[in-house]
C-alpha cells in the first residue's frame, strides 16, 4: 500500500491529508459541540440537529446575497455578521422547539428521538420549498480564497484555516461559558440534580430552554462555517447526523474534552484512509471501528466520575 | 399520572392467561378477512401487488411491537434486517436469472450482469450458498438473526440500552448502506439487485404468480402475528414488559435481562427478514434504499401509528401510513414530508399508543359498554415508557 511512494511523498501526503482532516475535524467539532450540550448535558436526542445546522448555512447564503447586492463595500466582513445571525436564527428556532415540543418529552428520550425526526422532515421540506431542491453555495470574499504554500509539495487553503480558527474560538468560548460563567454553573447544576437546583432558586425550565437554544445556535454557526468548504442542500444536514451522534457517544457524553478528542480521532482516521481507499470504504472502516470500540467500551473515551 | 401506555399494559396483567382474548380473535378474523378475502376481491392486480408490498413492511412493524413496545428496545436499524433478508432472496433469484444462456452477451457468461460490468469474473464466495434454494430459505432468516444476535449480545451484555442502542443501530444501518453502495461489483451498488425472473423455475413476474405470492405473504404475516401473540402471552412476554418498566428489579429477581433482550431483538430481526424476502419476491428487486436510516426510522413510525403495543394495530398502521404515502405523494409530493413529519410529532405528543390506543380508549368502551369482562380493571401505575441509557 505504501510501496509506490517515496518517504518525502508519504510525509507530504500525511500532512495534506492531516490538514484536510483538520477541516473535517473543525466542522465535526462545531456540530458535535452543540449536540454534546443537548445530548450530553440534557439527555435529549435531537435528530433535527443537522437541520439546525443547515438553517445556519442558509442564513449565511442569504447574507452573502444581501451583501453582494446592497453592501458590496462591506462584503469582506459579511461572514462575521452572517455567523452571528446564524447563531441567533438557529438559537431562536431551538428555543421555540424546546418550548413547543421538547419540554413535554424530557421523561421519554426515545419518543424525543421520533418527534425530532419528524421535525427534521418538516424542516427539510420547508427548506426545499423555500430555497429549492438544488444545492446552493456562497460567494467567498476574495481574502478567503487561494492557499498558502508551506513547502514545495504542501499548501494550505485559507478558507480551511479560517474554519479552524473559528472552531478554536467557538470551542474556547463554549468551554468558558460552561465551566466559568454563572449561566454555565446553572446549566451544570440543573443537569446533575434537577430538583436540588430548583430548590436553590434556579429557574430550571428557563435554563433548559436556553441550553437547548445554545446548542442549536452553535449548530447554526457550524452550518455557517460549513458553507465555506461545501455547498448546502435541503438534506445536507442528514448526512452528518449519524457521524455527529457517534462522535458525541464515542467521546463519552457530557464530556466536552471527550467530544473534541473523538472528533479529532474520527476525522483524522477518515481523511487518512480516504487517500488510500475509496471514500466509501474509508467511511465504512472508520464507522465500524467506532461502533466496535463502543461495543467494547460503551461509556466512550472520557467519562465523568459521578455518583448515580 | 396515568398515560395511555399504562392503561394498555393491562393487556398483559390479566390473571387467567388464555392464548387470545375474545376481542383479539375478532381482530384476527377481521384482519385475516380483509387481507385474504376483501382486498384480493376488491383490488386489481397492480393495487393488490402494492398492498402486498405494504404488508411486507408490516412484518417489520410486528417485530418492532415486540422489540420496542414490549421489551422497550428501540431499534433504528430494522431496515438492516429487512434488507439482509431481501438481499439473501435477491441473490438466489439473481443467480438463477444469470444462467449461461441468459447472459451470453457478457464477457463472462453465467455471472450477474453488474459483476460483469465491474470486471469481476467469478462468483464471489459469499454468493456461493445462494445457488441452492433450501439453503437460501434458511439463510434468509439465519443471516439477519445471526447479525442481530452479534449486535445485541455485544450491546446488552454490557448493559447498553435505550438511546445508545438506538444510535448504534442507526449507525449500523448507515454503515451497511454505504458498504452496499460502495461495493458495486459484489452488491449491485445503488441500483441494487434488479431484473429478477424466476424462483426455482417458476416465473415470479406473471400476474398469477403475483397473486399467489400475495397470499403466501398474507399467510406468513398471520403466522408471524400468531407467533408474536404467543410470545406476548407467554411468561416471556410478561418478563419483557417487566424489564421495560423496571429493568433492575427483573435483574435482581434473578433473570438474565440481556438474554431476554437478545431474544426480543432477534425475533424482531427474523420477522423483518421474512418481510424483506417477501418484498424481493413480490416487487422483483432489492436496493440499498430499503436498508438505510430513512426507511428504518419510517418503519418505526408504522408501528407507532398503529400502536406500539398492538400487533394488529401495527399491521393496520403500516397499511394506513403507506396508503397515505402513496396517495399523497402521487397528488401533493411537497405536502407528504410535512404530513409525515407532523405524524411523527403527533403520534408522540398526542396519541402515544397509536390507532390501537385510540380504539381501545374511545371506540371499544362505547361499543361494548355492557359486555362483561371488557371493563378496565385498575392497574398499578408504572413509570413512563423508555428505558434509561446504560
Amino acid at each position: 500500500m505504501f510501496g509506490e511512494y517515496s518517504l518525502a511523498d508519504l510525509s507530504s501526503i500525511f500532512v495534506m491529508q492531516g490538514f484536510a482532516g483538520l477541516i473535517l475535524f473543525s466542522v465535526y467539532v462545531l456540530m458535535a459541540l452543540g449536540l454534546a450540550i443537548i445530548f450530553g448535558q440534557m439527555g435529549v436526542i435531537n435528530m433535527a440537529h443537522g437541520e439546525f445546522m443547515i438553517l445556519g448555512a442558509y442564513v449565511t447564503y442569504l447574507c452573502s446575497g444581501f451583501f453582494q447586492t446592497h453592501l458590496p463595500s462591506l462584503f469582506g466582513a459579511y461572514f462575521f455578521i452572517a455567523m452571528a445571525l446564524a447563531f441567533l436564527a438557529s438559537g431562536a428556532l431551538g428555543m421555540l422547539v424546546e418550548w413547543a415540543l421538547i419540554r413535554h418529552l424530557y421523561k421519554r428520550p426515545l419518543d424525543t428521538l421520533l418527534a425530532t425526526w419528524g421535525l427534521s422532515l418538516i424542516l427539510q421540506q420547508a427548506y426545499r420549498s423555500i430555497f429549492g431542491p438544488r444545492e446552493v453555495g456562497v460567494e467567498l470574499p476574495s481574502w478567503m480564497m487561494g492557499s498558502i504554500p508551506v513547502t514545495d509539495s504542501i499548501e494550505v487553503q485559507i478558507n480551511g484555516l479560517f474554519v479552524i480558527a473559528v472552531t478554536t474560538v467557538i470551542t474556547l468560548g463554549v468551554a468558558l461559558l460552561i465551566y466559568r460563567s454563572r449561566f454555565g454553573a446553572q446549566i451544570r447544576a440543573v443537569m446533575s440534580n434537577r430538583p436540588m437546583a430548583g430548590a436553590v432558586g434556579i429557574d430550571t425550565e428557563k435554563v433548559d430552554r436556553y441550553t437547548f437554544g445554545l446548542g442549536c445556535g452553535i449548530a447554526g454557526i457550524a452550518g455557517s462555517a460549513f458553507t465555506m468548504i461545501g455547498s448546502t442542500g435541503p438534506t445536507s444536514g442528514q448526512l452528518y447526523i449519524v457521524d455527529t451522534f457517534l462522535i458525541v457517544v464515542f467521546g463519552g457524553a457530557a464530556s466536552l474534552l471527550g467530544t473534541i478528542a473523538s472528533a479529532f480521532s474520527i476525522s483524522q482516521t477518515q481523511s487518512t484512509l480516504e487517500f488510500f481507499l475509496s471514500g466509501s470504504m474509508a467511511k465504512v472502516l472508520t464507522l465500524l471501528a467506532v461502533v466496535g470500540i463502543l461495543m467494547l467500551r460503551p461509556q466512550g473515551l472520557f467519562t465523568l466520575k459521578v455518583r448515580r | 399520572m396515568t398515560s395511555p401506555i399504562q392503561s394498555l399494559s393491562k393487556a398483559v396483567t390479566v390473571n387467567d392467561n388464555p392464548f387470545m382474548k375474545p376481542m383479539e380473535w375478532v381482530s384476527l378474523a377481521l384482519l385475516a378477512g380483509v387481507v385474504l378475502v376483501v382486498l384480493p376481491l376488491a383490488l386489481d392486480g397492480f393495487r393488490l401487488n402494492l398492498v402486498g408490498k405494504y404488508l411486507t413492511y408490516a412484518f417489520v412493524a410486528l417485530g418492532l411491537v415486540i422489540c420496542w413496545g414490549y421489551a422497550g428496545i428501540l431499534s433504528l436499524g430494522q431496515g438492516v434486517f429487512f434488507g439482509l433478508g431481501g438481499y439473501c432472496m435477491a441473490m438466489y433469484l439473481k443467480l438463477e436469472a444469470s444462467s449461461v444462456e441468459n447472459t451470453k452477451i457478457q464477457s463472462t457468461p453465467g455471472i450477474p450482469d453488474f459483476m460483469d460490468w465491474n470486471q469481476i469474473t467469478a462468483i464471489p464466495w459469499f454468493w456461493q450458498p445462494f445457488k441452492s434454494l433450501p439453503l437460501t430459505l434458511l439463510l434468509v432468516v439465519a443471516v439477519p438473526v445471526a447479525f442481530a444476535f452479534l449486535i445485541s449480545v455485544a450491546m446488552f451484555k454490557r448493559r447498553v440500552g435505550g438511546t445508545y442502542f438506538a444510535i448504534i443501530t442507526q449507525a449500523i444501518a448507515a454503515i451497511l448502506t454505504i458498504l452496499i453502495v460502495g461495493q458495486q461489483g459484489y452488491t449491485g451498488g445503488i441500483n441494487g439487485i434488479t431484473d429478477l425472473r424466476t424462483l426455482h423455475g417458476w416465473d415470479i413476474r406473471t400476474d398469477s404468480a403475483k397473486v399467489i405470492l400475495y397470499f403466501v405473504n398474507g399467510g406468513l404475516l398471520i403466522g408471524c402475528i400468531l407467533m408474536a401473540q404467543y410470545v406476548k402471552r407467554s411468561k416471556l412476554g410478561r418478563i419483557l414488559v417487566a424489564m421495560r418498566e423496571k429493568e433492575d428489579r427483573v435483574r435482581f429477581s434473578g433473570y438474565s435481562v440481556a438474554g431476554f433482550k437478545v431474544f426480543a431483538f432477534c425475533l424482531a430481526a427474523a420477522f423483518a427478514a421474512v418481510g424483506g424476502a417477501m418484498f424481493t419476491l413480490q416487487v422483483g428487486f432489492m436496493s440499498p434504499s430499503f436498508v438505510g436510516i430513512v426507511p428504518s426510522i419510517e418503519m418505526v413510525i408504522y408501528a407507532a401509528v398503529g400502536g406500539r403495543l398492538s400487533l394488529f394495530g401495527a399491521v393496520w398502521g403500516t397499511l394506513l401510513v403507506n396508503y397515505a404515502k402513496t396517495s399523497f405523494s402521487e397528488s401533493f409530493p411537497d405536502l407528504w414530508l410535512f404530513g409525515l413529519g407532523a405524524l411523527f410529532i403527533a403520534v408522540v405528543l398526542a396519541f402515544p399508543n397509536g390507532l390501537a390506543g385510540l380504539w381501545r380508549e374511545h371506540v371499544e368502551p362505547r361499543l361494548f359498554r355492557k359486555a362483561k369482562g371488557l371493563t378496565p380493571t385498575p392497574t398499578p401505575v408504572l413509570p413512563a415508557h423508555g428505558a434509561p441509557a446504560e
